[in-house]
C-alpha cells in the first residue's frame, strides 16, 4: 500500500492545474440544461479538446492522454476544484464511450469517438420510457428489420432523456425479439440514433429546477442502419448494463467534484461562524468532510483494485451511487441550513447551493432509483433471495 | 498510488480468519461472559502468539517480526470479526510499540515476554481512569501528564467494574499507583499521543470486523427464516436494511485502512485520520448492530442468540480510547475550528 502519489502523477496534477487556471472561465457558469448554458458548455468542451484535457483516459488516436485511472482521478479533482463549467458531454464521454471501447466495432469506434471526444456530436441516453422506469425491461419502443435497406425502422417513446433537448444523437435500447424466447430483457438491442432523423420528434420536458434540457424523444419509423446497432442483435441487455455500471459507478460522479462541494461548504460555515451563526451545523460539516473523504478513499481503492485484477465494477457500483447521491444531497441541506434566511436565493453568491439542492435531488432518482441500488446490494453482493 | 494489501497481508488475514474461527469461535465468547472465571484463555493467547501476531509490531531484534500497523489492521479486524476477549489491541498494537518507544531498559524484557505470549500488558493513558484487563494484565503502563509508569496491577487496588459485555472486563485504578518510571517529562505526552491513536485505530478495525459479523449473521438468518410463505430476506424493507449496513461498513473500511497506512509511515495528519476512521467505523457498527437485530426480529433479543455478543462488544468499544464523540470533535477541531487552512483534500491521502 503506498497512498503517496508517483513523480509521474504529482507532474500530470501540477499540469491539469497550471492549464485549469490559466483557461477556465471566469464563473458564474451559465446551466448546460438550458439553450444558451448549452452552448457556452459546447465551445468550452472544445477548448477541453483542443487542449488534450477533454477525454484524458482515452487512447491518444482518439483524443486522449492515455493517463491511467488514478490520474484520470486526479484531473478530476483538478476539474472541480478549478470550479470549470458543467460537462455536457457527460452522458457520451463517460457513459457510451466505456461500452463502446468495450464492444463496439473498429469502424464505430473510428467514428464516433472523436467526433464525441471534441464535442462535435454529443450525445443523450434513451432508457426511460412512460412505462418504464426502474423497470427497464418492461420497455416497448420497437425497432423492426428493413432488410431491403439493410437497418431498422424505431418507433416508440423514450422519456427524462437528459439534455435531449440540445443533443445530436442518443444511444438506447429498443425491443426488437417479439417471439415468447424474447421476453423482458432478452429481446432488446442497443442502437444508436441521430436526432436530426426523419421520423424523430424532440420535445423538451421542463425539470424541477426549471431547466429545458430534459426531453421526451418520440420516434416514428426512424431508419437506424445495421452499423448504428452496438453489440449483438437482442443481446442490448447485457450491453446496457455494461453502460448503467459505469453510470451507478465512479465515471459519472468521480470523488472531485464532492471534495470541492465539501470545500466550499466547510468555507461556508467558516464565513457563518465568523458571524455568530452556524455552530449548530457543526456536526453536520463534519459528516459532509467525512463522506467526501471516504468516498475519494474508496475510490482510489477501487481504481487500485481495477487496475491489478483487470475487474470490472459489477455490483459495487450499487454502493457508490448510493452513497454518492446521499452524500450529495446532504451536503446541500446542510449549506441552505447554514444559509439560514437567505437559502432560498437562487442569484447572487449563494445562489448556487438552492440550485445545486435542487439538482442533488434528482441523485436518487437517475441512474437507477437508490431503491433499485438497494436491491442490486442486498442480491448481487449479501446474496439475499430475490424471490 | 496503490490503496490495496499485498497478497502476504491478505494470505495472513485468510489464515487468521480460518485460526479464530477455530479457537474463538461464538460459544468461546460465551464462555469469556462467567463472571467466576477470568474470561482469558492463556491456550488461545499462546496460538496467537506463536502466530506471529501478537508480537507483529515488535523489532526481530526482540525476537518479533518487526513489521507496522498497515500489516496488523487486517489481523485486528479478523480479531473484531471473532470478538476475541483477550487484549490483543491493547498489548500488539498498544503497548508493545509503546514500551519499544520509551527506549528504557526495563523495555526489551518485557517485549520478548509480550512475543512469546508470555505477558499481556495494558495502558491507561492521559488519566483515563478505566483500564481493561486489569485482573489478567503483567502490567498496565499508567502514564498522567509527564509521568509513564509501569504498573504491576497486583501492587495497586483495581476494581472491577461490569460493563454491557460481559466479555470485556475493565477496571479502576486506585489513586497514585506506584511503578517502575519508564520515561519522564514531555517524552511521556508525546508517546502516549501516539500509542493512544494506536488504540484508536485498533477499535476501529474490530469495528469493521464486529459490524461485518453482525451483518453476516443477519444475511444467514433472513435467507433461511420463512414468513408469508418465503425467506424473510426476499422482502425489499429487510433488503434495504442490511443493503444500509453494508455501505456503511465499506465505506468505513477505506478511512480505517488509510489511517493504518498514516501511523506506518508518521504522516502529519495520521491523528486526524485515526479519528475519521473511528468516527466512521463506530457509526457503521452500530449501524450494522440495529439493521442487524432488526432483521433478526424476536429472535436476535433474546440472550441464547449470539448477535449480542457482538453487539455489545461493539458499543463497549466505542468508548475505549476515546469516544465516538471525541473522534468526530477532533476532526471537527483540525478542520473546522482553528484559523488555520484545514489539510488539503487535494492533497496527499
Amino acid at each position: 500500500m503506498d497512498l503517496t502519489f508517483t513523480e509521474e502523477e504529482r507532474a500530470f496534477r501540477r499540469e491539469a492545474r497550471l492549464w485549469l487556471e490559466a483557461n477556465v472561465p471566469p464563473g458564474p457558469h451559465p446551466s448546460g440544461d438550458t439553450a444558451d448554458g448549452f452552448d457556452f458548455c459546447r465551445r468550452w468542451e472544445r477548448e477541453l479538446f483542443d487542449a488534450r484535457w477533454a477525454v484524458v483516459s482515452w487512447p491518444e488516436r482518439y483524443g486522449g492522454r492515455g493517463a491511467s485511472l488514478v490520474e484520470w482521478l486526479i484531473f478530476e479533482e483538478e476539474y472541480y476544484r478549478a470550479g470549470a463549467p458543467q460537462r455536457v458531454s457527460q452522458n457520451g464521454i463517460f457513459l457510451l464511450a466505456p461500452t463502446l471501447f468495450e464492444l463496439g466495432t473498429e469502424e464505430q469506434k473510428e467514428r464516433i469517438l472523436p467526433a464525441m471526444a471534441a464535442a462535435r456530436a454529443l450525445w443523450a441516453q434513451g432508457w426511460s420510457e412512460p412505462g418504464a422506469g426502474s423497470d427497464l425491461a418492461a420497455l416497448r419502443s420497437r425497432a423492426v428489420r428493413d432488410e431491403a435497406r439493410g437497418g431498422w425502422l424505431l418507433t416508440g417513446q423514450k422519456t427524462w432523456c437528459t439534455r435531449a433537448a440540445f443533443c445530436d444523437h442518443l444511444f438506447g435500447l429498443f425491443r426488437t425479439g417479439t417471439g415468447k424466447e424474447h421476453a423482458r430483457h432478452k429481446g432488446l438491442t442497443y442502437f444508436f440514433v441521430d436526432l436530426r432523423a426523419p421520423g424523430v420528434t424532440v420535445r423538451p420536458v421542463g425539470r424541477l429546477d426549471g431547466d429545458a434540457g430534459f426531453a421526451d424523444v418520440v420516434l416514428e419509423d426512424v431508419f437506424v442502419p445495421d452499423g448504428d446497432v452496438l453489440g449483438r442483435v437482442h443481446e442490448g441487455w447485457s450491453v446496457a448494463m455494461s453502460t448503467t455500471s459505469s453510470e451507478r459507478g465512479l465515471s459519472l460522479r468521480s470523488p472531485g467534484r464532492f471534495l470541492a462541494t465539501a470545500e466550499r461548504l466547510v468555507a461556508l460555515y467558516r464565513r457563518e461562524r465568523e458571524r455568530g451563526a452556524g455552530v449548530a451545523c457543526r456536526e453536520r460539516v463534519v459528516d459532509a468532510l467525512l463522506d467526501a473523504e471516504a468516498y475519494r478513499l474508496h475510490t482510489f481503492q477501487t481504481v487500485s483494485k481495477m487496475a491489478e485484477a483487470g475487474a470490472k465494477m459489477g455490483a459495487e457500483s450499487s454502493l457508490n451511487k448510493i452513497f454518492w447521491s446521499e452524500m450529495d444531497l446532504a451536503m446541500h441541506e446542510t449549506a441552505l441550513a447554514l444559509l439560514g434566511p437567505s437559502a432560498p436565493l437562487v442569484e447572487g453568491p449563494d445562489g448556487a447551493w438552492m440550485k445545486g439542492f435542487e439538482f442533488a435531488l434528482a441523485g436518487p432518482i437517475y441512474a437507477g432509483t437508490n431503491e433499485i441500488q438497494r436491491n442490486i446490494v442486498a442480491e448481487r453482493l449479501l446474496g439475499l433471495p430475490r424471490k | 498510488m496503490r490503496f490495496a494489501f499485498t497478497e502476504e497481508q491478505l494470505a495472513f488475514r485468510d489464515a487468521t480468519r480460518a485460526m479464530l474461527a477455530r479457537i474463538c469461535p461464538a460459544t468461546a465468547v460465551r464462555t469469556a461472559w462467567d463472571p467466576a472465571s477470568s474470561g482469558r484463555d492463556p491456550a488461545r493467547w499462546k496460538v496467537l502468539a506463536d502466530a506471529g501476531i501478537v508480537g507483529l509490531l515488535v523489532d526481530e531484534a526482540q525476537g518479533g517480526l518487526g513489521r507496522r500497523v498497515i500489516d496488523l489492521v487486517l489481523l485486528i479486524e479478523e480479531a473484531g470479526r471473532a470478538a476475541l476477549p483477550e487484549p490483543l489491541v491493547e498489548t500488539a498494537l498498544v503497548a508493545a510499540p509503546l514500551l519499544a518507544a520509551t527506549g528504557s531498559p526495563t523495555a526489551n524484557e518485557w517485549l520478548a515476554r509480550i512475543v512469546s505470549g508470555d505477558a499481556t500488558i495494558t495502558t491507561s493513558l492521559d488519566g483515563e481512569p478505566l483500564v481493561a484487563d486489569a485482573h489478567v494484565a503483567d502490567r498496565i503502563i499508567v502514564q498522567a501528564r509527564d509521568t509513564m509508569l509501569l504498573v504491576d496491577p497486583r501492587e495497586c487496588s483495581v476494581v472491577h467494574q461490569p460493563t454491557v459485555d460481559g466479555a470485556r472486563r475493565i477496571f479502576t485504578l486506585g489513586s497514585d499507583p506506584r511503578g517502575l518510571a519508564l520515561t519522564p517529562g514531555d517524552p511521556a505526552r508525546g508517546l502516549a499521543a501516539r500509542a493512544f491513536d494506536h488504540g484508536a485505530l485498533g477499535v476501529a478495525a474490530m469495528q469493521l470486523g464486529l459490524a461485518a459479523r453482525m451483518i453476516d449473521l443477519a444475511v444467514a438468518h433472513v435467507s433461511t427464516r420463512e414468513q408469508f410463505g418465503q425467506p424473510v430476506g426476499s422482502f425489499q424493507a429487510v433488503k434495504h436494511h442490511l443493503a444500509d449496513a453494508l455501505l456503511a461498513l465499506e465505506l468505513a473500511r477505506p478511512l480505517v485502512y488509510r489511517a493504518a497506512c498514516s501511523l506506518s509511515h508518521d504522516r502529519v495528519h495520521a491523528a486526524l485520520h485515526v479519528s475519521m476512521a473511528r468516527a466512521r467505523a463506530d457509526q457503521a457498527a452500530g449501524i450494522a448492530a440495529r439493521k442487524s437485530l432488526q432483521c433478526h426480529g424476536a429472535i436476535g433479543y433474546s440472550f441464547e442468540y449470539d448477535l449480542h455478543l457482538f453487539m455489545k462488544r461493539s458499543w463497549a468499544l466505542s468508548s475505549a480510547f476515546g469516544t465516538t464523540s471525541f473522534h468526530r470533535d477532533r476532526v471537527g477541531v483540525v478542520c473546522l475550528d482553528g484559523d488555520s487552512p484545514p489539510p488539503d483534500p487535494f492533497g496527499e491521502p
